[in-house]
């Protein structure tokens, strides 16, 4: 979760994304951000984020996102 | 057959009378028979062509389905006695067998797709090549374009991703997938339906229910009333001012852009309109195609109103596959090491955005046109999400003026004239064509055409400009009176009498005022060509 959200604060340095939450609803989250932290998330956790996991529920907080990361890596 | 055309009328009539008497259990088998004879109007070779896509859809899918259901027995057997890394291989082993189904069908329905659609295209291009270096010519094939085949093609493989994805089971039955594959009020010109959108009503047992026949009606009435009374009496000025380019330049071109969006507009969601009220009177929810897209103040937000189904479509099937791929992932990362986050946010997106722009605009047609028109419309949009960050400080300085009635008008004026420029590559059908006569509205002057009675020389007579404008400003109050909810759900609360008396003002407003055939075929959507 550490390692996530280091690099969610190095995209969007000005959001505390501890407690952030709508981030792709409210805009804060482009579709560039997603892609580009989407291939954070496969490098630094070793899985892969398939296309179909791009949905706003994934997404709207840190918690959110690091749910899904922990649902791949027990996939794999 | 034609939504505008007496036979059309004449069939829905007859199947609806059919569909309430006859057996419920055998009122989707109905819709299925209907939609062929509806589709059979356009020749036998364009049944041929529905139903190779219905066949291979419903084969690659039942096999995807099976394999996965193996899988999950396999599992289920395994669960406690096999190791992670053994359920990972044989996981691995049933995707593989699934991806070739889904890449069969995938390779079959758009290489289809790509002969019929593309052939004399790419030929004309080479002969274009081969010109230049005095070799012969390729003659063309000139292939019957399917009315259609894009929007069902496009549907029929986003359902088979779907069961690929495994986002729901593949649909067993072959007769139930034709109906979804050419379900016909939106078999020509969509929208383009999520199978686990439009299955659940479509293949349900419909009771009689007056109300919800009642509001279909009036849904198509009004989409009756945007196509013939709007549309198909501005479609004479778009003709002539894109016909004689070299003579309607200037103020004439911005003239063409407004009126050409206004056209496609009433045209498009007229026709749609019509599908989804007559899937509303058969008890079939399709899904909104348009959410007031001349409303919009910038493009992203434009083309999330507009088209919505196409453009969710290749953003679900295009634009976030292509992002995550393992070649644009490894760009990515590179660019990161190379060049920090900023750079390596932006690089593939960046590409991808244009990929998906291009395959939108030759999805619209085999020509560079709607090549260019798609490429443009990637490009407005990624300059100004690079513009943000200014507009961010320019409303940090002015901060109140952003929440202006003003500057939101302002907005929507912008976006409007932006889109209408760049559409108008549809009417020209010629780039350098085009790019001359939007340039010559700074160059060429001439505001006298707006009172010197010139408009009145361009297919439309003074009585058709005011008709087609009564009817926009009514189209204008509709949209603004729906903001929350449909004027039509509202108007159900009135009395009845007033409500009779609406609709058949309009009813009378579309036989005294429609255009029939008047300097083109009336009959044809715009959106059908697609």
């Amino acid at each position: 979760m550490e390692q996530l959200l280091s690099v969610l604060k190095e995209l969007h340095p000005e959001v505390d994304f501890d407690t952030a939450d709508g981030l792709v609803t409210s805009g804060v989250l482009t579709s560039l951000d997603i892609i580009a932290l989407i291939a954070e998330i496969n490098a630094a956790f070793d899985v892969e984020v398939p296309a179909e996991e791009i949905i706003p529920e994934n997404f709207d907080s840190a918690k959110t996102i690091w749910a899904m990361v922990e649902r791949l890596m027990d996939e794999d | 057959m034609s939504f505008t055309s007496g036979i059309f009328l004449l069939f829905f009539a007859v199947l609806l009378v059919v569909y309430y008497l006859i057996p419920r259990r055998h009122q989707w088998k109905l819709l299925l028979l209907a939609s062929y004879l509806f589709y059979a109007f356009a020749g036998w070779s364009a049944v041929c062509y529905l139903l190779a896509t219905t066949v291979t859809t419903w084969l690659s899918a039942r096999q995807i389905g099976k394999h996965y259901g193996v899988q999950a027995q396999w599992l289920a057997e395994h669960k406690g006695t096999s190791t992670r890394e053994e359920r990972k291989a044989y996981k691995a082993g049933i995707k593989s067998r699934a991806r070739r189904w889904m890449l069969f069908g995938i390779l079959f329905n758009f290489g289809m797709l790509a002969v019929v659609k593309y052939t004399d295209f790419v030929l004309g291009n080479v002969n274009g090549l081969l010109a230049l270096f005095g070799g012969g010519q390729v003659p063309l094939p000139h292939f019957l374009l399917p009315m259609g085949i894009s929007f069902y093609i496009f549907q029929s493989m986003g359902y088979l991703l779907d069961v690929y994805r495994a986002k729901y089971p593949a649909e067993p039955g072959l007769g139930r997938t034709a109906l979804f594959v050419s379900f016909f009020p939106q078999l020509i010109q969509g929208p383009i339906s999520r199978f686990d959108d439009l299955a659940p009503t479509l293949f349900a047992e419909h009771r009689w229910d007056g109300a919800a026949v009642g509001l279909g009606l009036q849904r198509m009435l009004w989409g009756y009333f945007k196509k013939m009374v709007v549309a198909d009496r501005l479609m004479a000025v778009v003709n002539t001012l894109s016909g004689s380019p070299e003579e309607y330049q200037g103020l004439y071109v911005l003239v063409l852009m407004v009126v050409y969006a206004v056209t496609l507009y009433a045209d498009f969601t007229g026709g749609i309109d019509i599908t989804i009220g007559v899937a509303q009177t058969l008890g079939v929810e399709v899904t909104e195609n348009f959410q007031r897209p001349f409303f919009s103040k910038n493009t992203a937000e434009y083309w999330r109103r507009w088209h919505i189904t196409m453009g969710s479509w290749f953003r679900d099937y295009i634009f976030y596959p292509a992002s995550v791929s393992k070649p644009m992932m490894r760009l990515t990362q590179w660019c990161r090491g190379k060049f920090g986050m900023g750079a390596a946010k932006r690089v593939s997106a960046y590409l991808v955005t244009m990929l998906t722009w291009f395959v939108t605009g030759i999805w619209h047609g085999a020509s560079w046109n709607f090549i260019v028109w798609g490429l443009l419309n990637g490009v407005i949009i990624l300059v100004s999400q690079e513009l943000t960050p200014l507009y961010q400080r320019f409303h940090a300085r002015f901060p109140r003026l952003g929440a202006t009635f003003g500057y939101r008008l302002f907005q929507v004026g912008r976006t409007f004239l932006l889109m209408s420029a760049v559409r108008v590559l549809d009417c020209y059908r010629d780039v350098p064509v085009t790019f001359r006569a939007v340039g010559s509205i700074f160059t060429e002057f001439n505001p006298a055409i707006l009172w010197d009675g010139s408009l009145l020389t361009l297919g439309a007579s003074g009585a058709d400009w005011v008709v087609a404008g009564c009817g926009v400003v009514l189209m204008l109050c509709v949209s603004l009176l729906s903001r929350r909810e449909p004027l039509r759900a509202r108007l159900a609360l009135r009395p009845l009498a007033l409500r009779w008396t609406l609709f058949g003002l309009l009813f009378l407003a579309i036989v005294v005022f429609g255009a029939y055939g008047v300097g083109y075929d009336a009959n044809q959507f715009i959106y059908n060509q697609f």
